[in-house]
């Protein structure tokens, strides 16, 4: 935070030592609260999450608690379950990221240009992120995808084709769709933001130097939206990662784990068998998980954060 | 510009408009399936001429106990909101009007607390909310909306204190205004737009939010998120009730969404695209 000017680095040199410390003291109990309430929120339940997971502690049975070691984290990485289930979370993470980038790019290009009616259209179009998770996931699973009365069953069946099971046979996939179509509402929020703050004269110097299309894409659109892409990628990283509601609401994590992530596993553990030891045990792994995957997403694109 | 060929506006046209239709396709299916019978909402026939009805709204406003999830989505999302403001608004004013050196630090670590995943805590939050008698209840849940904003709600005002002129204050207070007349009367009332659209992007993220209130909430305390996860269940079968429940409590959101578009995008992004 080196952003002082010379003005007010002089100003406060030559401000009196009390008023120094009363204006660190002003900042102190006022940044306080924010700092204590997220402070015990982060540090609290961590602290429990970690000490339960080294227990055998079940809700439904207290009695038999005791201290067992690492026998949780055995039981995890012995048993498939905790593979498949960090599996399916990296694989949504990186399916919907790949797919709201890709199509929300595509996206902000054609809406970018002027056409009537074009301000309603780019305020449509970012209408699926305001859409809540269990709404979206129900209304396709049943509206859209179901298997018998679904509208893409009726389009199939107009042309000749069998309907198809869509959640048991492609479950993530079909909650990748899902969650990427609400995403998708979000690239294009973002990234249109961006795009419109690029300079138009840029682009028509560019065209009249005789660059085609594609090389403005590459050459100037592209870099300019480099930073928002990595913010964007960063933030649905994040929220992807815990990815809940929409597996709730659909697959229940079935068939089998094929639609199981990390937190609806531990969902499973916790509030459904009550295995406060295990589900604790896949807690920890989880924050371990995320913590790595933000260190590096914050390397990369903390940059691009204004300070 | 004007120079463009008619034909080139007409493709741009009809390409611009198709892609955004199909993309919000599934928002406008459900807004027509609510008007539709049940029979008509399964039938191919009836998929877009149809004789509308307004009874799945009179089913769904007509069960007692919507009103009370409406209530409790609003009574929630409002008070998680106010409270964030409250504790967010002088630590945001501090760290950008006030910098020291930890500022930097201090931003980027509220920025982290958002990396723990909800579901790490699980455990140890339904064990607490149960010795304390927090399960579905408002309170528990106006607490964890409350930590899960917080650290947008800082940033962002912070991204916008960072466009006034720290001079405005500086004057301020040479002219021996203390701390609160630098709040009433100069911040305040410069803070209007930062203020609301940072209420606004809290309010959608609570009404939105359903890991904790699907699982923390069952009659009492539940929001309009977990009772539409009750649909899921065999009651899922009314397509045509779901659509009304669906649009009836998407609305307000997509509405707000729609108007404040483009403020949001500072927070969202913690200030880093504007």
């Amino acid at each position: 935070m080196n952003t002082a000017t010379p003005a007010s680095q002089l100003a406060n040199s030559i401000a009196a030592p009390s008023a120094d410390n009363d204006r660190s003291f002003r900042n102190t109990y006022l940044i306080a609260p924010s700092v204590a309430v997220l402070l015990v929120w982060i540090s609290v339940p961590t602290i429990m999450t970690f000490w339960f997971s080294f227990q055998h502690y079940n809700l439904v049975n207290t009695a038999g608690r005791e201290f067992v070691g690492l026998d949780n984290y055995i039981y995890f990485f012995s048993s498939s379950s905790l593979a498949i289930a960090a599996f399916n979370s990296v694989l949504i993470v990186v399916g919907v990221v790949v797919l709201t980038i890709g199509i929300g790019i595509g996206l902000v290009l054609l809406l970018d240009i002027e056409f009537p009616g074009s301000s309603f259209a780019r305020v449509l179009a970012i209408s699926p992120f305001f859409i809540m998770p269990t709404v979206a996931a129900l209304i396709w699973k049943n509206l859209l995808l179901d298997p018998v009365n679904g509208l893409f069953t009726t389009i199939l069946r107009a042309v000749g084709l069998p309907g198809v099971d869509w959640f048991g046979v492609f479950p993530l996939m079909s909650i990748i769709t899902i969650i990427a179509w609400q995403w998708v509402g979000f690239s294009v929020l973002i990234l249109l933001t961006a795009l419109q703050s690029l300079d138009r004269e840029l682009k028509e110097a560019a065209a009249m130097d005789g660059a085609g299309s594609f090389a403005i894409f590459r050459f100037i659109i592209l870099p300019h939206l480099a930073r928002p892409i990595g913010i964007v990628v960063m933030i649905e990283t994040i929220f992807l990662l815990s990815v809940f509601a929409e597996i709730f609401v659909t697959t229940s994590g079935g068939p089998g784990l094929a639609s199981t992530n990390l937190s609806f596993l531990i969902y499973v553990q916790a509030l459904l068998r009550f295995d406060v030891g295990l589900a604790s045990a896949g807690g920890v792994i989880s924050i371990i998980l995320a913590n790595v995957v933000a260190y590096f997403l914050a390397k990369a694109v903390s940059r691009s954060l204004e300070i | 510009m004007s120079s463009r060929p008619l034909f080139s506006v007409g493709i741009n046209f009809i390409v611009g408009w198709g892609a955004v239709l199909l993309l919000v396709f599934p928002i406008i299916w459900m807004l027509l399936t609510s008007f539709k019978t049940e029979i008509d909402a399964i039938s191919p026939e009836a998929s877009l001429i149809f004789q509308p009805t307004l009874d799945n709204y009179r089913a769904v406003l007509g069960r007692s106990n919507y009103w009370m999830f409406a209530l409790n989505s609003v009574g929630i999302s409002a008070a998680a909101t106010f409270l964030a403001l409250l504790i967010g608004f002088p630590a945001a004013y501090s760290m950008a009007f006030h910098p020291t050196e930890r500022t930097k630090g201090t931003l980027l670590w509220l920025l982290s607390t958002k990396m723990m995943p909800p579901v790490g805590v699980l455990v140890p939050i339904y064990i607490l909310f149960k010795d304390m008698s927090l399960i579905d209840t408002h309170l528990g849940l106006i607490l964890l909306f409350l930590v899960a904003n917080l650290p947008i709600v800082v940033w962002m005002l912070y991204s916008f204190f960072k466009d006034i002129p720290r001079d405005i204050l500086e004057a301020a207070r040479i002219d021996g205004a203390g701390l609160w007349e630098e709040f009433r009367f100069i911040l305040l009332p410069l803070s209007g737009p930062a203020i609301s659209s940072t209420a606004l992007l809290s309010i959608i993220l609570c009404w939105n939010e359903a890991f904790w209130s699907i699982n923390l909430s069952t009659t009492k305390a539940a929001t309009l998120a977990a009772f539409i996860a009750t649909y899921s269940a065999p009651q899922g079968l009314f397509w045509a009730k779901l659509s009304a429940a669906a649009v009836l409590a998407v609305a307000p959101v997509l509405i707000m969404g729609w108007v404040g578009q483009r403020h949001l995008v500072r927070g969202l992004t913690f200030g880093a695209v504007k």
